[in-house]
């Protein structure tokens, strides 16, 4: 008879055992806010196409101060999941090997994030002209 | 020159199936110097304080793969960690995270093995030559494509790093998938598509959620998130092109 009696660890908890786990499923909740955004687009998409009047009064929610509480709360964790996404993204794409060596991580990374704010900033300022 | 004598603590989860029914921890006073390793440490132990201490080991030197451990919680070669960066602290030393623990430091490594066996971990030529027709040549930028997933030494660290192998370990895990990508992206191979089979089910590349924590703590910089996420990308291409030129089983 085998003395064997290998001992299967438990998971319970695993993600709180790494502070790298941890940041993980920070990414991984912060998508569940971008979903809730969405939501809030889709709400005012859908207050469009009942008329003006239901618009205005969609544009006029989210002046209240819990509206804008929410989309301070959802600037700060959609740019977590902006860098938290581009952080990853070296190890997601195939290789890319410019004069035959690999294209270094941070490059892509920063490449990333560099393109987000300049995306960012010129929706902010046509969103402006256009207000203007 | 001898070095004053220090003295640190190591802590060791001890399993010993016979008489315990679950791992308990045991701590070793263990003189040490600053040349050396965690091995050494537990080498010290095994020779000094306690010859029933079990634990894997080989080349001393990162190249063998054998004593891979959690050492303060982090999945490490135990012979590439050194005693001076815990001390004055202790030193806690388990057995490999989300392996059955077989006794001590040593795991339960047969499903690693069987899924290594699974996925021909070989070249099997596209073009069969003979030795007249010479070597098989390649491009530096071909070479590029594998070269640095065939450093894996199968230390299982990028194992022990992933919570999805963890909970569930039909996952065929980084490692393995890192070496079939390696095998996949050789220019002198064909078997690709057998090995496609297995990357595109549950068990295949899909249950990985992009953790990324495989490649933090590998030891030979070998990037198996990158060859994973890279398979996904191929899976979703054999997926969309069987519509345009089915071939294989979806003919």
């Amino acid at each position: 008879m085998s003395a064997r009696r290998p001992y299967v660890r438990s998971m319970d908890g695993w993600w709180r055992r790494d502070p790298f786990f941890v940041r993980y499923m920070a990414r991984e909740a912060t998508a569940v806010l971008v979903v809730a955004y969405a939501v809030v687009l889709l709400i005012g998409l859908i207050h469009l196409s009942q008329g003006q009047a239901a618009y205005e009064g969609w544009l006029y929610a989210l002046r209240s101060p819990l509206a804008i509480g929410f989309h301070i709360v959802l600037l700060a964790v959609f740019m977590y999941h902006t860098w938290s996404w581009f952080r990853i993204m070296p190890k997601t794409m195939p290789l890319i090997l410019p004069d035959g060596k690999r294209l270094s991580p941070t490059l892509i990374t920063g490449a990333g994030l560099a393109a987000a704010a300049i995306v960012c900033v010129s929706l902010v300022v046509a969103a402006m002209k256009v207000a203007a | 020159m001898a070095e004053p004598a220090r003295t640190i603590e190591i802590e060791v989860l001890r399993y010993r199936p016979e008489q315990e029914s679950e791992p308990v921890l045991q701590s070793y006073a263990v003189p040490f110097t600053d040349d050396m390793s965690v091995l050494q440490g537990l080498q010290y132990i095994k020779d000094y304080l306690d010859g029933t201490l079990s634990f894997r080991w080989s080349c001393r030197m990162a190249i063998c793969g054998s004593c891979g451990m959690m050492i303060e919680g982090v999945p490490k070669l135990s012979c590439q960690t050194f005693l001076r960066e815990f001390y004055p602290g202790k030193v806690r030393v388990e057995a490999l995270s989300h392996f059955p623990i077989e006794r001590d430091l040593v795991i339960d490594a047969s499903d690693f093995i069987g899924k290594l066996e699974s996925i021909t971990p070989y070249i099997m030529p596209k073009e069969p030559r003979t030795l007249d027709q010479g070597e098989y040549l390649q491009t530096p930028a071909q070479l590029e494509q594998f070269l640095q997933f065939s450093g894996c030494i199968n230390c299982m660290l990028c194992y022990a790093a992933c919570p999805q192998y963890g909970l569930d370990s039909k996952f065929t895990g980084p490692g393995i998938l890192a070496l079939l990508h390696r095998y996949n992206a050789d220019s002198r191979d064909g078997a690709r598509e057998q090995r496609m089979d297995l990357v595109h089910t549950e068990a295949g590349v899909w249950s990985c959620t992009a953790v990324g924590y495989c490649s933090e703590v590998c030891p030979k910089g070998v990037d198996p998130a990158n060859a994973v996420n890279q398979n996904k990308t191929a899976s979703a291409m054999d997926f969309f092109l069987r519509f345009v030129a089915p071939k294989g089983s979806a003919k």
